[in-house]
């Protein structure tokens, strides 16, 4: 009986072979095991830091084909928390983010380019304020393997600096922050 | 002068409390309109704010105030010769400068304090946040406290402009009596 039931997974999992190797992973929101961060420069003394509270999104991680692997995101723009309730909210205005009119912000990979075992280059398109540009976002591939409650999970962080005014973020902060670090940290479970 | 209200004159305090919320008022109001599109470089762009609040939370208080000195004294009633409609407006207007004088402070209450910040009066204390993380709280009570706010001064240009009218081409006592200065007789007795 535990041959059978030893053969009958055995089975499956060669023939799940092929799904396996390019699998789908939902970024585990409920669980909030995933960041969506920036890092700015308060008048070149400090870093600020701040998030969005409120995204979604999948990628595809294939641990043999890595280049085939995607992401896809998308940030609700009115979620933006630096912890200061004055600031957030100039942050949502037409001197930052315009999150009427702009209530989205996402990103759509275009390309993975690994640089080393463990990292790569994802090229990809970021729309923010209504502007879609290209990005590369470096990131590390950290880990991945059963969870203990019965999934697979997979994580990576990666990060890109933009310029303000790239995005039309027209506010000027000072010479010390034209720009920002995006930083993406997220972990998928596997569908 | 005396200190107390009459029922031909304001008292004392009726008089002072009128025109120091008067200054108040319209002082913070022009405070606010100005220091919202301040340079992040401005020396006044964290002091505005600062007296901006401080001022408006204690015009709560001195509000709260003279509504309860009206209350425990006589009212002043409409000069004998004003037509009603003047009695009835000036009586509206009145009214209409108490609500939104509370909803203006308790709305941009409401923007400080969104994220659980309490607001300083005058670095002496702190009223604490009691409300906070309602639905869109900052942005909302924002829109209220600017429209509002405007409004306000709305009312304070109609207010003023009856006032000086009864002065100026009525030559009768009603802003007198609110001056604290004595009673134009000859006129009094003409109507």
């Amino acid at each position: 009986m535990k041959k059978l039931i030893a053969g009958m997974a055995l089975s499956g999992l060669v023939a799940m072979g092929g799904s396996v190797q390019a699998a789908d992973y939902a970024i585990d929101k409920e669980g909030q095991h995933a960041f969506v961060n920036f890092k700015i420069s308060h008048l070149g003394y400090s870093w600020l830091y701040g998030g969005f509270n409120d995204f979604d999104g999948s990628f595809t991680w294939d641990a043999d084909k890595p280049e085939e692997s995607s992401v896809n995101v998308v940030i609700n723009t009115e979620s933006v928390d630096t912890n200061h309730a004055e600031r957030d909210k100039h942050l949502r205005s037409d001197d930052f983010l315009s999150v009427d009119d702009h209530p989205e912000a996402t990103f759509k990979s275009t390309g993975v380019e690994m640089t080393g075992d463990k990292t790569a280059n994802i090229t990809g398109d970021l729309t923010l304020n209504g502007v879609t540009r290209p990005v590369v976002l470096e990131a590390e591939f950290i880990g991945a393997g059963e969870d203990p409650w019965g999934g697979y999970r997979a994580g990576f962080a990666g990060s890109t600096t933009l310029k303000l005014k790239d995005f039309e973020i027209t506010k000027d902060l000072g010479p010390a922050s034209q720009e920002v670090e995006l930083i993406l940290s997220v972990e998928g479970v596997r569908q | 002068m005396q200190v107390r209200n009459t029922r031909e004159r304001y008292g004392l305090i009726a008089v002072s409390l009128h025109w120091i919320i008067a200054v108040a008022v319209i002082g913070t109001a022009i405070l606010g309109l100005w220091m919202t599109g301040l340079d992040y470089y401005s020396s006044w762009y964290q002091t505005a704010p600062f007296w901006h609040k401080s001022v408006g939370i204690s015009l709560a208080a001195l509000i709260i105030l003279r509504l309860l000195w009206r209350w425990t004294n006589p009212s002043p009633a409409p000069l004998a010769h004003h037509k009603r409609w003047e009695a009835v407006l000036a009586k509206v207007i009145h009214s209409a400068l108490y609500i939104l004088l509370f909803v203006i402070v308790i709305s941009g209450y409401l923007i400080s304090t969104a994220k659980g910040r309490g607001v300083s009066v005058f670095g002496w204390f702190e009223v604490p946040a009691l409300i906070t993380s309602l639905p869109s709280q900052a942005d909302r009570a924002g829109f209220v406290h600017y429209w509002l706010g405007i409004g306000l001064l709305g009312l304070v240009g109609l207010h003023a402009l009856g006032a000086l009218k009864h002065h100026f081409l009525d030559h009768d006592n009603t802003l007198r009596r609110m001056l604290g200065m004595r009673p134009r007789q000859s006129k009094e007795q003409d109507a």
